[in-house]
């Protein structure tokens, strides 16, 4: 059970080349994340943008690219759901946003993960997010998987 | 808070206990355990800090007893955040699929 970070994984009919470009290039990019970033993405440094996806044009989205390694990696740090024009994100530790492709039988594997969310702070989610009706509930039987495998692994 | 009182297994086992709606005294989170009395109580004070657990006195005994609200708000971020990701990556797979 991992209650730090979200991994998502994707199957793409495409070659690893279009999903590269799709994701490495910021116009590309942009198109299909919702954002119009002001230049391209280079290793070290911030890409602006401004949100295009309707009801958040309003926000700016700022990620700062960590690694750029051709059709295998490509990561950012940002901040999650920074969404109120009030808060000053910036003094928040970012989450890091992970790309990974790996080519297939048919196209491409795209594992995307995200990372961190240890260090948002609580007043932050809890702000943003009030109650979540049976949320608990799937936890519990997330933790109780989680135990259950661990002793296992410990028995062996 | 929450995330740092979770990563530990010994506490995700106090907490799998406590969530079952029982509160529970020391000597019972005890039994069955390799860990000490001592370390179970260092325990429980991490989550109860953290607002995951906390103690009613009936007669001498503490018991501890969970709190669920702090986890729930956290399963609600993430599950928020998740389904960001699921639109995200649905538009993505549209868009180089096409």
């Amino acid at each position: 059970m991992a209650m730090d970070r979200i991994d998502k994984q994707i199957e793409l009919k495409a070659p690893v080349s279009r999903v590269w470009r799709a994701i490495k290039d910021y116009r590309e990019f942009g198109e299909w994340f919702g954002v119009k970033f002001e230049s391209p993405f280079v290793a070290g440094k911030a890409a602006r943008g401004r949100i295009t996806y309707p009801g958040y044009e309003h926000l700016m989205l700022e990620a700062v690219v960590q690694k750029i390694e051709p059709e295998t990696l490509f990561s950012y740090t940002w901040h999650p759901y920074a969404i109120d024009t009030k808060v000053d994100y910036s003094k928040e530790t970012p989450t890091l946003v992970e790309f990974r492709l790996e080519k297939t039988a048919t196209g491409t594997l795209l594992r995307v993960s995200e990372s961190g969310f240890d260090k948002v702070p609580s007043a932050r989610r809890d702000e943003a997010f009030r109650k979540n009706e049976g949320g608990w509930e799937q936890q519990i039987k997330n933790i109780e998987k989680y135990v259950t495998q661990n002793a296992q692994a410990q028995g062996r | 808070m929450v995330f740092a009182a979770l990563g530990d297994e010994t506490r995700l086992v106090l907490v799998a206990k406590l969530s079952q709606g029982r509160p529970c005294s020391i000597a019972q989170l005890t039994e069955g355990s390799r860990l000490t009395r001592q370390a179970i109580t260092k325990h429980l004070k991490v989550l109860e800090d953290a607002g995951i657990v906390h103690s009613v006195h009936k007669g001498r005994e503490s018991l501890f007893e969970f709190d669920p609200e702090p986890m729930d708000e956290l399963r609600a971020y993430l599950d928020r955040v998740s389904a960001e990701w699921d639109q995200a990556l649905g538009r993505l797979k549209a868009f180089v699929e096409r």
